[in-house]
């Protein structure tokens, strides 16, 4: 396992490297449903206020 | 011939309950080959000859900097089917891209730094390849600034979109940087023509990883798309329906 997390050196590179783009994965996922709801809501004041065409 | 299939198609009620039930059908394999993909390239696959365990940042880079090129080319196909035919669902996917894009160019442009350091002894070079990346970055940033200053939305479609087919011209550029210019950065080990560099248990978990963020920008996208359709949407009826779904 020790021999694993050391990366036969390249343990500064490595793992900031996998972290940094696995963030970038998730930040997405949640991003995107963020912004999903954000127009769902906004829709929703819309119809609300009686915007839109029948 | 008929068009109705195609304006059928375009139809964004038909595109917002599409992308909805399609949605897992991309989510979960992706995330299966990502997790399969990682375990291949962290575990399985035997260190490199020359780099040792150092390589192994490959499956992170390759496929970030593969996202944040076709990504733009699907944004550029999307701003242009959009400009030439005003299909407001074209825009959506378009506008959809960029965080997508540019968060991915980040990851690639941060992945190459860390990978550059301990092999070429630099963080950073004004290198053909890497200049052009950081330019793609700048394209994504400023097509996002420029939609974002726009007050109408329909002027911000239009001008946006003119932004990322214009900037298609970097795609081929950064694709080339390494074969047309003097390069620090290595020549393409995958997508060449003839067989790839890499051994087999190196170039499968590769392989899985390029897949798995395809899908993966795929799903996402699918999910970015409905809001961007819901947002240009005007009819009532309709609106009401996608939102009790």
């Amino acid at each position: 396992m020790r021999e694993f997390l050391d990366m036969g050196g390249y343990a500064a590179f490595v793992w900031p490297s996998y972290a940094v783009t696995l963030a970038v994965v998730v930040l997405n996922v949640v991003w995107a449903r963020r912004s999903l709801a954000r127009s769902r809501a906004a829709a929703r004041r819309r119809l609300a206020a009686g915007g839109g065409d029948a | 011939m008929s068009w109705t299939w195609f304006h059928r198609l375009a139809s964004p009620p038909h595109i917002y309950r599409l992308a909805q039930r399609l949605t897992p059908w991309f989510a979960w394999p992706a995330a299966a080959l990502i997790v399969a993909a990682l375990y291949g390239g962290l575990v399985l696959a035997p260190p490199d000859y020359q780099q040792g365990d150092g390589f192994r940042i490959i499956y992170m880079h390759a496929p970030s900097a593969w996202m944040s090129l076709m990504v733009y080319t699907t944004m550029a196909v999307a701003a242009a089917v959009a400009l030439i035919w005003r299909m407001k669902v074209a825009h959506a996917v378009a506008a959809s891209c960029a965080p997508i894009g540019a968060s991915f160019t980040f990851a690639a442009l941060v992945t190459g730094s860390l990978w550059g350091e301990p092999m070429w002894g630099t963080w950073w070079e004004w290198d053909p390849r890497l200049t052009s990346e950081l330019i793609l970055l700048f394209l994504y940033l400023g097509y996002m600034g420029l939609r974002g200053a726009i007050e109408d939305p329909q002027r911000a479609d239009r001008t946006s979109a003119v932004l990322a087919v214009v900037g298609i011209v970097n795609v081929p550029i950064i694709h080339y940087s390494v074969t047309w210019w003097n390069s620090l950065h290595q020549a393409p080990s995958v997508m060449r023509l003839g067989k790839p560099q890499l051994s087999t248990p190196m170039l499968v978990p590769l392989l899985m990883m390029l897949l798995g963020f395809t899908l993966f920008f795929v799903a996402v996208l699918l999910v970015r798309v409905r809001g961007e359709i819901l947002v240009r949407e005007r009819s009532a009826s309709w609106i009401r329906e996608a939102l009790s779904t």
